[in-house]
């Protein structure tokens, strides 16, 4: 599905991600752990086109997206949920579900449908503005507004960072629920160990910009890949 | 009460003109935040348009009407080249943009004396707009309540749009957060350009309504960019409600103190005003409250 290849990017002069080599296959859960500022954010916006990679190859099923612009990669079946629970503000909840059911093509309709059974919390809000929401009502807002373009690449970045621990719950069950239905690969990045290697078949330890550690997921590994993020 | 009744006719007749010069600039300088100094001129080729139009079509009534749509196109057209040319390359560069605008302006100033001539020129209004009605009994000019109603349907069709279109939808989305916009699937260089040129277009819509007031010339849009950036600005930059009741408050001002003093001093009270105002209050008149921050 997606390939990252010798990857690096940054900002300005600094080179934030370095060399990072990196696969999501078909169907399956790869979760991204590392320290604040070791890079996961950095390497997640050159992925979806918020940046140009430096160096190396961003490869979405064999074909290199690294020059293509964020919406063209939507199209091609990625889609991101940023870090921050991001929402347009101004818009209400149905408006941010419907600016992008727009442009997404036949099936729209349904795939709405299904994000908001996902989320059933979001159906009384649709007419409040986004702005006004809370967090964790615009975290679901936001992956909501990604499941309706469709994708075949979920890009999460923290989805659970700042969140109440009640709404928290939600969002990893839902997350959870996605990846049990198959179809959908997803790209995690996560604070939360244990939880994001109960969702993940592999994990990869970013720090300072590199892939420092990887294997296959599972909760048991938590202590390993807790004294890996140590080091 | 007949002067006050005429005064608030006045009003809100300058505020209708007001309104229309700003209402692309809501969209292009409110909405996307590009300083754009040949608004004016493309407010002044939608003059010209009239103008030419009115060579084609002899009959004055139908030649208004038929240029509002053309007028509309060749403003919008106009802003489109003028986005994919310059300005797409600066948009996190607004200083530039004001600089290279403001050249833009010029060189349309100059082409417009080039193609038809330095004098100022006339557009014939339609014989259905001469004379004056009586409201409320006082002696109205139907060219005034023409523009009035032009600046309503006007501010009414763009707010419809923004609202209820997915164009507006894609508008407002992109302006409140590029990056999400772009990777939420909605191509933000396509809006981008559509935005400018939906508002360099109502640019052209003014230019037009503007020979209903007098003659025209190369120069016309100078007259009316300093308002229109002043109007945005009162009303609360990215506010489309605003910048209506900042058009209206500046008319109506504006007729105000021309009553008792003259033009000059009312313009430069009308300034004082706005910079007292704005001092107090820089977000303007309306602001929208939010949460979080995109």
């Amino acid at each position: 599905m997606l390939q990252l290849s010798h990857l690096s990017a940054g900002y300005g002069r600094t080179t934030v991600v370095h060399d990072v080599d990196l696969q999501v296959p078909d169907d399956s859960v790869v979760a991204v752990l590392g320290h604040n500022g070791a890079g996961k954010t950095t390497l997640l916006r050159t992925v979806v086109g918020l940046l140009r990679p430096r160096t190396g190859a961003v490869l979405l099923d064999g074909e290199d997206v690294g020059r293509l612009r964020p919406s063209a990669r939507v199209r091609r079946g990625l889609a991101y949920v940023p870090q921050g629970q991001q929402a347009f503000g101004q818009l209400t909840a149905r408006e941010n579900l419907q600016v992008v059911a727009d442009g997404a093509g036949s099936g729209a309709a349904t795939r709405t449908a299904e994000a908001l059974d996902l989320f059933p919390a979001l159906r009384g809000l649709l007419g409040r503005r986004a702005g006004l929401l809370s967090g964790g009502q615009r975290q679901q807002l936001a992956i909501a507004r990604a499941l309706i373009t469709g994708p075949r690449l979920l890009i999460l970045d923290e989805p659970t960072e700042g969140i109440q621990p009640s709404v928290v719950a939600e969002i990893e069950e839902a997350i959870l629920t996605l990846t049990d239905a198959g179809g959908l690969s997803v790209l995690l990045v996560e604070q939360h160990v244990g939880f994001a290697l109960a969702a993940a078949e592999r994990y990869a330890v970013m720090e300072s910009g590199r892939v420092v550690d990887s294997g296959t997921g599972g909760v048991e590994r938590e202590g390993l890949v807790r004294a890996a993020m140590a080091l | 009460m007949d002067a006050l009744y005429s005064q608030l006719f006045a009003g809100l007749s300058v505020g209708s003109v007001l309104l229309l010069a700003a209402l692309g600039l809501a969209l292009t300088f409110g909405q996307m935040g590009v300083i754009n100094m040949a608004h004016g001129e493309f407010m002044m080729a939608g003059a010209y348009t009239a103008y030419v139009v009115q060579g084609a079509i002899a009959d004055a009534g139908v030649s208004l009407l038929v240029s509002l749509p053309v007028g509309f196109l060749v403003g919008g057209l106009l802003g489109l080249l003028l986005e994919v040319t310059l300005i797409s390359r600066m948009y996190t560069r607004p200083l530039d943009t004001l600089l290279v605008t403001w050249g833009v302006a010029l060189v349309l100033q100059q082409l417009a004396r080039d193609v038809f001539g330095a004098p100022n020129v006339d557009v014939r209004a339609p014989s259905w707009l001469s004379g004056a009605v009586d409201v409320l009994g006082l002696a109205v000019p139907k060219a005034r309540l023409f523009i009035i109603g032009v600046a309503v349907v006007s501010v009414v069709a763009l707010a419809l749009v923004l609202k209820l279109t997915p164009l507006g939808r894609r508008i407002r989305a992109t302006v409140t957060n590029r990056d999400l916009a772009e990777t939420s699937g909605i191509s933000t260089r396509a809006t981008d350009r559509l935005t400018f040129f939906v508002g360099s277009g109502l640019a052209g819509v003014a230019g037009v309504v503007l020979t209903l007031l007098g003659s025209i010339g190369p120069t016309l849009g100078r007259n009316y960019i300093v308002d229109a950036f002043l109007v945005v600005v009162a009303g609360g930059i990215g506010q489309l409600r605003g910048a209506v009741i900042a058009a209206f408050a500046l008319g109506l001002l504006q007729a105000g103190i021309e009553y008792t003093t003259t033009a000059s001093i009312a313009k430069v009270l009308v300034f004082v005003v706005i910079v007292a105002f704005l001092q107090a209050r820089p977000q303007g008149l309306v602001q929208v409250r939010t949460r979080s921050l995109a």
